[in-house]
């Protein structure tokens, strides 16, 4: 029987075993250092807010693994042997694969900061992470003040998580606004006032110049780089994106560039050996996509895809229109097709904003200003039907039809307030003034 | 993390005396219990229900108006009363040990312990209320009733404040406090003072879940109470029988349990900081569904056998001494037994034929339903007097149900392990009345939680709020819609939800059930291929 081993029981190497298991009889293991079982790493914020514990955010019951025969074994993979097909952990032992997935997903970055290795200085990304928080940041009396690094999303759901437990933060964000490298400017100056308003101390256009330490090894403070001025706090999140968590795999036969490198069927250049999710690294962009994509969806679409490869109907990863989510704070957002940022925006993407008086709901449409084609919608307090979306970007609409036609796609619980007559008066009038 | 209390828990100045008020208010109700004889009654029951309303408000206006409009879950798996911690534990033994008291020794509350029978105690205290709403002296239900709708008014507020961003949640909990205050609260007090020959009626409590309203002396009631008697009756058949298909239908069985009723009412308001302890388990599923179908065919073949004991009789003699009458039953024993039966034929075999797919592997056990229900049936047909059926004094059973099933589990256990079991317990594991809306909504209904393409994060809020222990994420991180016969579409699965997932919706039957393995958003071809398997 043909052994599948997967490195790493994220989302992308869950659903290739939960995948293979429907279509194979073969044997699967999945090996993990972090966890004994699959945890939602996007739900680790919530059980610091105490919204859960720590066993909600597993999606399967412990029993599911034995029943669908799916090996978790708990280890370190320190080497890969792509010659003899054979792992080596750190504790010593080894296992032998037929066919080795690599879905080892992130790590946060860290750039190089003096004392970014402190005792108190943490990402937010792994179970450990969360410990460590817990650790070091267990109530405002231990933590009398924090600082996170970083203006991403990870770094946003830090700030809310130390709010929920009435710590002062203090938000470092190098761009000019919170994430306006990828949020065009009327989003981002929404979401930068809605983090002020929850009395979180953002410092937009500021960058982390040293972390200092005590005489114990814990951080003191901070230093901004721009005005030098020193922060004392009990804890540092650096939460300035992540990278491929491939570090293991230097030394062995498989290419790497940033992440595992990979072809459009997953493939590594090491025969059986597969790489997806956070981790894998495509040769060439698809599309509007970057070579690398550390988002949920696009790992779990990766492992739906490989288990059928590995299952003998070899197909390529294909990733359809794109859509993302998050929320911040209070706000949720949701993305169909694509909206640029200024800075990323091309010369042919035009875009129609609106946002409603409360500050707290607005959304983004962009099109092609020459042929009015719609390219994609970014949404905020406002959610919209993917399914709806997904069919229009297909269907190749114009702009004008989407936004005639905006209600179809209104996902917003009964009874809540509906915005479509506004949006498409603000949206005529653009037109005219235009 | 027991350890690590976190500091945001932790109540301000001014919910510190809010919640000093309210413990007054609970402490004049104790010093009642406790045979304190208070000298202007009216004046200290409004003192003691005035400071604990004024007290919930004070802290809960308190606890969510300082803070941006949002969802307000924070802490609640530290905070002890709400994680099944020690508090958690003497609320549940508190609770527990009210409904003891309340349902099996009333005496204590002081119930006709007076000389001359009138009210002591707690009961007394009750008294000036009962008087100024119907004229007679309060019972224990009376007061429970009391404490019952002014739980749900001032926790509905809180409620209302904490999902203030949230239409639906508002409306939904308008609704049910307006239900349990004019329903199940002041109508039948009225009633009761226009025509005292009526029985308590709420009329929004419809059979099975009032399992006594076809009972023998209700029945009398209605009958020799005019066309305002007789329209109720019919209005009680009714509302079981055609107006709850049709509601359910349209909007699903929402529109009874979270929009209407009064059990669901308490769960929503006071239950809500419990909700999440609800048990998710696949164990707990399966528990669920043996127990509330049990129920529900214990409480039919009660009610039939009931109904059917009386109606042996023919009629009943009314009227005072020396004016006596007779009033004939339209309906004889054996067309009532023969009718139950072939509507209930009816119904399976229509079940079976038209929604065999929808049952999958129930069906087994729906048709284990149906038979025990038929066999019931000519066991009684065959074997039933007027004293016994199933060779039991009839009183005996009704007295086992209303033991069993009215006492034990929807109050003691439903209501009194809040804190332990989380809100719905009853709900969920019961109610009769659920099951049957529950099988309505599974079968023939527009309604389902629609979850949105591919943008599940499988991050657990969802489940972990379904006060009905539904496992929510379950579906929808397949892309999968959720129809399931517990659900009480109380919205709460889709406010909580950070990516948007989750929408109530009513709409057309075809494709409501649809299982997906490949989601939104990946390869269109790759869903077509594994998705029409």
């Amino acid at each position: 029987m043909e052994h599948i081993v997967i490195i790493g029981n994220g989302i992308s190497g869950v659903t290739l075993a939960r995948h293979v298991r429907k279509l194979s009889d073969k044997k699967i293991t999945i090996i993990s250092a972090e966890t004994d079982y699959f945890f939602s790493r996007t739900a680790l914020m919530y059980v610091y807010m105490g919204h859960m514990k720590f066993e909600h955010t597993q999606p399967y019951e412990n029993w599911f693994w034995d029943k669908n025969r799916i090996d978790l074994v708990k280890a370190y993979v320190k080497n890969v042997e792509t010659k003899s097909k054979t792992l080596y952990f750190d504790n010593g032992g080894s296992l032998q694969y037929d066919k080795l997935i690599i879905a080892t997903g992130s790590k946060p970055n860290k750039f190089g900061w003096p004392g970014q290795d402190l005792d108190g200085v943490m990402g937010m990304y792994h179970k450990q992470d969360l410990d460590n928080l817990e650790k070091y940041a267990p109530n405002n009396q231990v933590c009398k003040h924090a600082v996170i690094v970083g203006g991403g999303l990870i770094g946003i759901e830090l700030a809310e998580m130390l709010n929920s437990r009435s710590i002062p933060v203090t938000f470092l964000v190098r761009e000019s606004n919170f994430w306006n490298g990828v949020l065009p400017e009327g989003e981002s100056g929404m979401i930068s006032r809605h983090i002020k308003n929850h009395h979180i101390d953002l410092r937009l256009s500021s960058n982390l110049k040293e972390i200092k330490s005590d005489e114990n090894g814990k951080v003191k403070s901070i230093i901004i780089e721009e005005t030098g001025e020193e922060i004392a706090c009990d804890v540092v999140g650096l939460t300035a994106g992540v990278s491929p968590n491939v570090d293991f795999l230097k030394d062995s036969d498989i290419e790497l560039g940033r992440g595992v490198k990979v072809n459009r069927f997953l493939e590594t250049n090491i025969q059986d050996v597969y790489a997806i999710g956070d981790c894998a690294e495509q040769h060439e962009a698809i599309g509007n996509r970057r070579p690398i994509e550390a988002v949920w969806y696009t790992g779990r679409m990766m492992g739906e895809t490989l288990a059928q490869t590995l299952c003998g109907n070899r197909i390529e990863y294909k990733p359809g229109h794109w859509f993302n989510s998050a929320k911040f704070m209070d706000i949720e957002y949701q993305t169909y097709g694509w909206v640029f940022s200024e800075r990323g925006k091309k010369d042919f993407e035009q875009h129609f904003h609106w946002r409603h008086d409360d500050d707290t709901k607005c959304i983004t449409v962009a099109y092609n200003k020459n042929t009015n084609a719609f390219l994609g919608i970014n949404t905020f307090g406002i959610r919209m039907r993917h399914e709806t979306f997904d069919k229009w970007l297909t269907e190749k609409r114009d702009v004008d039809y989407v936004m005639h036609n905006l209600s179809e796609a209104n996902f917003d619980p009964e009874f809540y307030s509906r915005f479509e007559k506004d949006i498409l008066t603000a949206y005529k009038n653009q037109l005219q003034t235009a | 993390m027991s350890l690590a209390r976190p500091d945001a828990l932790n109540i301000t100045t001014k919910q510190k005396i809010a919640l000093a008020l309210g413990i007054v208010g609970l402490f004049i109700l104790t010093l009642a219990l406790f045979n304190v004889n208070f000298p202007n009654k009216g004046l200290f029951l409004t003192l003691a229900l005035g400071l604990i309303v004024v007290g919930t408000i004070l802290y809960s206006r308190d606890a969510y108006l300082n803070k941006l409009e949002g969802i307000k879950n924070d802490g609640q798996w530290f905070k002890s009363v709400s994680s099944r911690g020690i508090w958690g534990w003497i609320l549940g033994v508190i609770l527990t040990a009210f409904y003891i008291v309340l349902y099996f020794f009333a005496e204590y509350l002081g119930l006709g312990q007076g000389t001359d029978g009138s009210n002591t105690g707690l009961i007394r205290l009750f008294d000036p209320l009962s008087q100024l709403l119907s004229g007679r002296n309060a019972s224990q239900w009376f007061v429970y009733g009391t404490l019952y709708t002014v739980a749900i008014l001032a926790f509905g507020y809180k409620f209302i404040l904490k999902y203030r961003h949230n239409r639906y949640q508002q409306l939904r909990t308008v609704s049910v406090m307006f239900f349990q205050l004019a329903f199940a609260f002041l109508i039948p007090e009225f009633m009761y003072r226009l025509n005292s020959g009526i029985p308590y009626y709420d009329l929004k409590n419809m059979w099975p879940l009032s399992y006594y309203n076809f009972e023998q002396y209700r029945i009398e009631g209605f009958l020799t109470t005019g066309n305002l008697g007789l329209i109720m009756l019919i209005f009680g058949v009714l509302s079981i029988f055609v107006i709850s298909p049709i509601l359910t239908y349209k909007y699903g069985k929402r529109w009874y349990c979270s929009w209407v009723c009064g059990c669901g009412g308490l769960a929503e308001t006071v239950g809500d900081p419990f909700r999440h302890l609800s048990s998710k388990k696949q164990s707990a599923w399966k528990l669920e569904r043996w127990l509330i179908h049990t129920v529900l065919v214990f409480s039919v073949i009660m009610t039939v056998a009931v109904v059917s004991s009386y109606l042996k009789a023919g009629g009943f003699w009314t009227g005072e001494e020396g004016n006596k009458r007779f009033i004939e039953y339209w309906l004889s024993n054996e067309a009532f037994l023969i009718g139950i039966g072939i509507f209930l034929t009816i119904l399976f075999v229509g079940v079976m034929v038209f929604k065999r797919n929808e049952l999958g592997k129930d069906a087994k056990y729906g048709a284990i339903g149906y038979f025990v229900v038929i066999a019931a049936l000519v066991l009684l047909f065959y074997t039933g007097t007027t004293e016994e059926i199933f060779f039991i004094k009839s009183y005996k059973l009704k007295s086992a149900y209303g033991f069993y099933i009215g006492s034990i589990f929807s109050g003691v256990i439903g209501t009194g392990f809040y804190p332990i079991l989380g809100s719905r317990a009853w709900c969920r594991f019961g109610c009769p009345m659920a099951g049957i809306l529950g099988f309505q909504q599974r079968l023939f209904s527009k309604f389902r939680i629609t979850t949105n393409g591919g943008q599940c994060i499988s991050c657990g809020n969802c489940s972990n709020s379904c006060e009905m222990g539904i496992d929510v994420r379950h579906y929808a991180q397949k892309g999968e819609n959720i129809v399931r016969s517990s659900c009480v579409g109380c919205g709460i699965c889709s406010a909580v939800c950070p990516r948007g997932v989750l929408k109530l919706e009513n709409d057309g039957m075809e494709g409501r059930i649809n299982p997906t393995e490949v989601l939104l958003g990946n390869d269109v071809d790759l869903m077509k291929l594994v998705n029409q398997k």
